[in-house]
């Protein structure tokens, strides 16, 4: 089971948390076109590597927050601050 | 080859002065303590211990342990018991699995004549067609199949679980391993030692030489005096991410068994060497052992494996010629595998070798000990991600490249001297505990909240284990004649090669085509002979072949482990006791125990519409909402809008996924100025919290608005009824009852009977006059006596959810996962007035947008011709005599109050208008024809009993 590191509560069993997928914007509801919304609904980039997602430490703190895992090795590390232009998916 | 039992053997680990009685196959046998149910059964002269999968051939002892594939029994009602591995008890009833009608007379061996049409693939080839006859096949295979018999009837053991987060954890104690545990924990860290076996020591537990004796008898108190918790007769059985460690502990005192989940900063894995078979023409008669079989039963248990042995023996390690004549054995001769010599085959009966034909010459013997080489079981490292690599020279794979987590040492990781092996395992010791303290100052620095780390992370301590040495071992696998690969799976080395010729030469082909590896020894001993056979099919070498992936577990797990203890919290209301004392047939709602009814609810319905009835609705979802943007929060959640609603009132709305389809429904009050009740279905109460938090955490952080769960803050108490507002009326004093001053869909504080803190509010699911009352939890039970005690004179009764789900399908309020499904949007409901397209933004707004121009389901009101006919929920409803689906009976009951079926059902758009006739289809096959109804009410559709 993977070890899931919650910026309050710390490492934490995945059975703590609920995995809330791959993080995406929503789009603007008032003009996105059924397309563009179908993308956020159900399009994936899935990549093997860098992927930001969200988690909820639903046992803990009970906070929704954002984490960049490796889906290769399943390392974690905290997401880009804004501005930061390193690799990955979000 | 008959066994029997030897005068006392220093080494040995039965207690002769304890004797045990049990049967076998319904005889009478003995055995003494510390005996394993094969090594009593070989002490008293049992040759034949099972019948093989496919060709029912009498089997014996293979390798006398856990792994043996030979050995499998029922003992009592347990089936696929170890014999090689369970120890004796009193009293068992042991029976042999995998024969009909007897052991000693098998129909089945029949088989064994037609073996070339049993070859690879043959059940694949032969009961493929016609396919209509497949479920006819599968019921006489099954019971071809082994395994022992499961007795349904049997009573539920107790199986524990624990949870432990180790430094280090060391799988497997021979020497080395046990030297791995106490060097890390001298250094420190906290340890868990697990041995498969009953006892720590490893090979060293039946060696003669006295060096080694004296050296286990240190180890051993060593560790006893040490702070290492060692757990033996108990295996890991899996390594998943992060070093999460499954562990079944076979021995505790008190559970049958007890699944251990640990999460270790460290791994060790120290297993050591499984002995494998070699194949030749009749290595699987009765007598042909491993030598480490040969010297366990020597050694271990004080039995004689034989009078005249033939020694095959390829190393040192193996060569048992001098425990077999020091047992009194007879070694007519040693063939030593380094020097070219070869076992050509066994001659015999089908029950017992007689003779070994090694290098053309036959010699007569009874036993035939079998030192080929090792198979390294490396499955922990396999499921850890490593991939083991093959080494020509020393004839075995050995760990390429494992995580810096876990570490491998003893026999897995080279060879070496006892010393050497120790030297390496203490090496490993301290390395796994210099590197817990890495991962454990990794952990405590992520955690925000703990106490200040001390200093800096330790350095990542580097391997610089001196590693242990390769010996050369000869590659020894298949002989110059065909024999059995996978004893347990029946599969011998033609059939592999068979399947090489009909193109399934890859290893993890030729494994599912055949099924060789895929018995009860899980490949221990059988795997790499397959490869080493496909190899010679392929012309290639062992490393080209490339061998397949162990996976977890490396042990069978009983589902009763993985069970575990039973563990299923549930939830009750405060009034639970008053149920329970009033006749209450209960009924499981998620985690909630409810009330389904007191006896008769069709009686509690026509109290409720004549009278007055309460109903404990506890597990309703609530939420309390504080802050001054909850409008816009509730704009965003649910599909109609909330701007406008007044201190005071109630409104009722749907909310929707971002695919439009419902999501969950309820009433939201507004209590206060910045102060909101919100209400979900008492199933979505979790998963609506979860949303809520979700938008408001990533989508809307700048709103102020703080949601707390108060479900079961409060006692929930629907009370319905014509005569509820007279109910109501005397047990609240402080609220304006009459139906100007509290209308419909409107809340109240209140005192309730004496309690302050209470709200309650006018609302209408069973489509009755009715309030809800909601009050602190801990006065729930007084405020139900209360009614129950002021309302005797005007008929109160309590009704449970069956009475409720009557009442609201008469009234045709459909429930959200019952006549809804997870493609049911929003308009489907008949709601459209509710789902506001006007809104700019909410949850799912523009799905709903686009859904006008799809043809949706519709949900409505149906009455079947037939008033007594009450179809089954899911029943479908199709077009005439036809199969094709038009739509679904979503709910449906005898309505108490109308005297006829009613139900919900969902319908194609076309049908969804009053009047429409439609066919439904019941279980039993019969049609029936129904009505659609013009509105989803079949009971007062003006709701004019409700806003009164």
């Amino acid at each position: 089971m993977l070890l899931v590191p919650c910026p309050n509560c710390g490492p934490r069993n995945s059975a703590d948390l609920r995995y809330g997928g791959e993080s995406h914007a929503r789009p603007d509801p008032a003009t996105a076109s059924p397309h563009e919304w179908r993308a956020y609904l159900y399009l994936r980039h899935n990549p093997a590597g860098w992927l930001r997602e969200t988690w909820y430490c639903r046992s803990g703190c009970r906070r929704w927050f954002a984490l960049e895992r490796n889906t290769a090795t399943n390392e974690f590390r905290d997401p880009p601050l804004p501005g930061d232009k390193r690799g990955g998916a979000a | 080859m008959a066994m029997s039992r030897l005068g006392q053997r220093p080494t040995e680990v039965i207690k002769r002065s304890v004797t045990l009685h049990f049967r076998w196959n319904g005889r009478s046998f003995s055995g003494f303590e510390g005996d394993t149910v094969a090594s009593a059964l070989a002490a008293s002269g049992q040759q034949v211990f099972s019948r093989s999968l496919k060709y029912h051939r009498p089997r014996g002892i293979l390798t006398a342990d856990y792994w043996d594939p030979n050995l499998m029994v029922q003992v009592g009602d347990d089936p696929n018991v170890r014999a090689g591995h369970r120890l004796l008890e009193e009293g068992m009833d042991v029976r042999a699995q995998n024969v009909w009608p007897s052991l000693r007379f098998d129909l089945k061996a029949a088989n064994s004549l037609v073996g070339r049409f049993l070859s690879a693939g043959f059940y694949y080839k032969t009961f493929m067609r016609p396919r209509w006859l497949w479920p006819s096949y599968e019921r006489v295979l099954s019971a071809f199949g082994p395994g022992g018999r499961v007795d349904i009837d049997s009573p539920d053991r107790y199986h524990d679980k624990r949870y432990t987060h180790p430094d280090v954890v060391v799988a497997g104690a021979g020497p080395a391993g046990i030297e791995a545990a106490l060097a890390a924990s001298k250094a420190g860290a906290r340890v868990l030692l697990v041995e498969h076996e009953h006892s720590v020591g490893g090979h060293l537990r039946y060696s003669t030489r006295a060096a080694e004796q004296v050296a286990l008898g240190k180890l051993r108190g060593t560790l006893e005096a040490s702070d290492v918790e060692v757990l033996t007769d108990s295996t890991v059985t899996g390594r998943y991410e992060d070093n999460w460690l499954g562990i079944v502990q076979r021995n505790h005192p008190i559970a049958v068994e007890r699944l251990i989940k640990a999460r270790a900063k460290m791994l060790v894995v120290a297993p050591g060497l499984i002995e494998r078979p070699y194949v030749f023409e009749g290595n699987d008669r009765p007598g042909v052992i491993t030598s480490a079989a040969a010297r366990r039963l020597i050694n271990l248990w004080g039995v004689k494996p034989g009078e005249r042995a033939v020694v095959f023996s390829a190393n040192d390690e193996g060569d048992a010629a001098a425990d077999l004549r020091d047992a009194g054995v007879d070694v007519a001769a040693v063939i030593d595998g380094r020097k070219g010599h070869r076992i050509n085959s066994t001659r015999g009966s089908r029950r017992a070798v007689e003779g070994v034909v090694a290098d053309g010459v036959r010699i007569d013997a009874d036993l035939l000990v079998v030192a080929a080489g090792w198979t390294a079981p490396t499955s922990l490292l396999n499921m850890a991600g490593d991939r083991p690599a093959y080494d020509r020279y020393a004839a075995r794979f050995f760990p390429s490249n494992p995580p810096d987590s876990v570490l491998a040492t003893g026999g897995l990781s080279g060879d070496g001297t006892l010393d050497e092996l120790r030297t390496h395992g203490a090496a490993t010791g301290r390395l796994a505990a210099a590197r817990a303290l890495s991962v454990a100052h990794r952990i405590q620095a992520r955690t925000a909240r703990a106490r200040a780390v001390g200093g800096p992370e330790p350095d990542w301590a580097a391997d610089d284990r001196l590693p242990l040495r390769r010996d050369f071992h000869p590659e020894l696998f298949r002989s110059d004649t065909h024999g059995m690969i996978d004893f347990s799976e029946d599969v011998g080395s033609k059939d592999l090669l068979a399947a090489a010729r009909e193109g399934y030469d890859s290893v993890e082909l030729a494994k599912r085509y055949t099924t060789a590896t895929m018995g009860s020894s899980q490949g221990k001993l059988e795997t790499v002979n397959t490869v080493a056979v496909l190899a010679e099919a392929r012309g290639e070498n062992i490393g080209e072949v490339g061998t397949t992936v162990w996976r977890p577990p490396y042990a069978p797990v009983s589902l009763g482990a993985l069970a575990g203890r039973v563990f299923e919290p549930v939830r009750v209301s405060p009034i639970q006791p008053w149920h329970e004392a009033n006749g209450v047939r209960t009924i499981l709602a998620g985690q909630w125990v409810r009330p389904d009814h007191y006896g008769d609810p069709a009686a509690e319905v026509r109290n409720a519409r004549s009278n007055v009835g309460i109903i404990d609705v506890t597990p309703l979802g609530k939420l309390d909402l504080r802050g001054p943007d909850i409008p816009k929060l509730l704009n965003l959640l649910y599909t109609n809008k909330w701007s406008n609603l007044a201190v005071g009132k109630v409104r009722y709305g749907m909310m929707c996924g971002e695919d439009g389809v419902v999501l969950d429904d309820g009433v939201t009050g507004r209590l206060g100025e910045d102060h909101y009740m919100m209400t979900t279905t008492s199933s979505g109460a979790g998963v609506v919290w979860e949303w809520v938090e979700n938008w408001l955490q990533t989508e809307r952080p700048d709103w102020r608005v703080h949601v707390t769960p108060v479900t079961s803050a409060y006692a929930s108490i629907n009370v319905a009824g014509p005569k509820s507002r007279r109910l109501v009326g005397r047990v609240v004093r402080d609220v304006d009852l009459s139906p100007e001053g509290f209308a419909y869909m409107e809340v109240r504080s209140a005192t309730v009977a004496g309690v302050a803190g209470c709200f309650m509010w006018r609302i209408g699911f069973t489509g009755d006059l009715s309030y809800e009352l909601h009050v602190p939890a801990g006065h729930g039970m007084h405020v139900w006596e209360a009614l129950i005690e002021a309302g005797a004179d005007l008929g109160v009764g309590p009704f449970g959810m069956e009475g409720q789900r009557i009442m609201r399908l008469e009234k045709g309020h459909f429930i959200v996962g019952q006549d809804t499904d997870g493609l049911t949007m929003a308009p489907s409901t008949g709601l459209s007035r509710l789902i506001r397209l006007d809104k700019e933004n909410f949850v799912g707004r523009p799905e709903l947008g686009w859904s006008g121009s799809r043809r949706l389901p519709m949900i409505v009101a149906i009455q079947p011709d037939h008033p007594q006919t009450v179809p089954d929920e899911g029943c479908q409803i199709v077009r005439g005599d036809t199969n094709e689906i038009l739509g679904r009976i979503t709910s449906s009951r005898m309505s108490p109050t109308l005297r006829r079926s009613i139900c919900l059902g969902q319908v194609e758009p076309e049908l969804a208008i009053g009047g429409s006739r439609v066919t439904v289809l019941l279980a039993s096959g019969d049609r029936i024809g129904a009505t659609v109804m013009g509105h989803h009410a079949h009971f007062d559709p003006a709701g004019e009993r409700l806003r009164g």
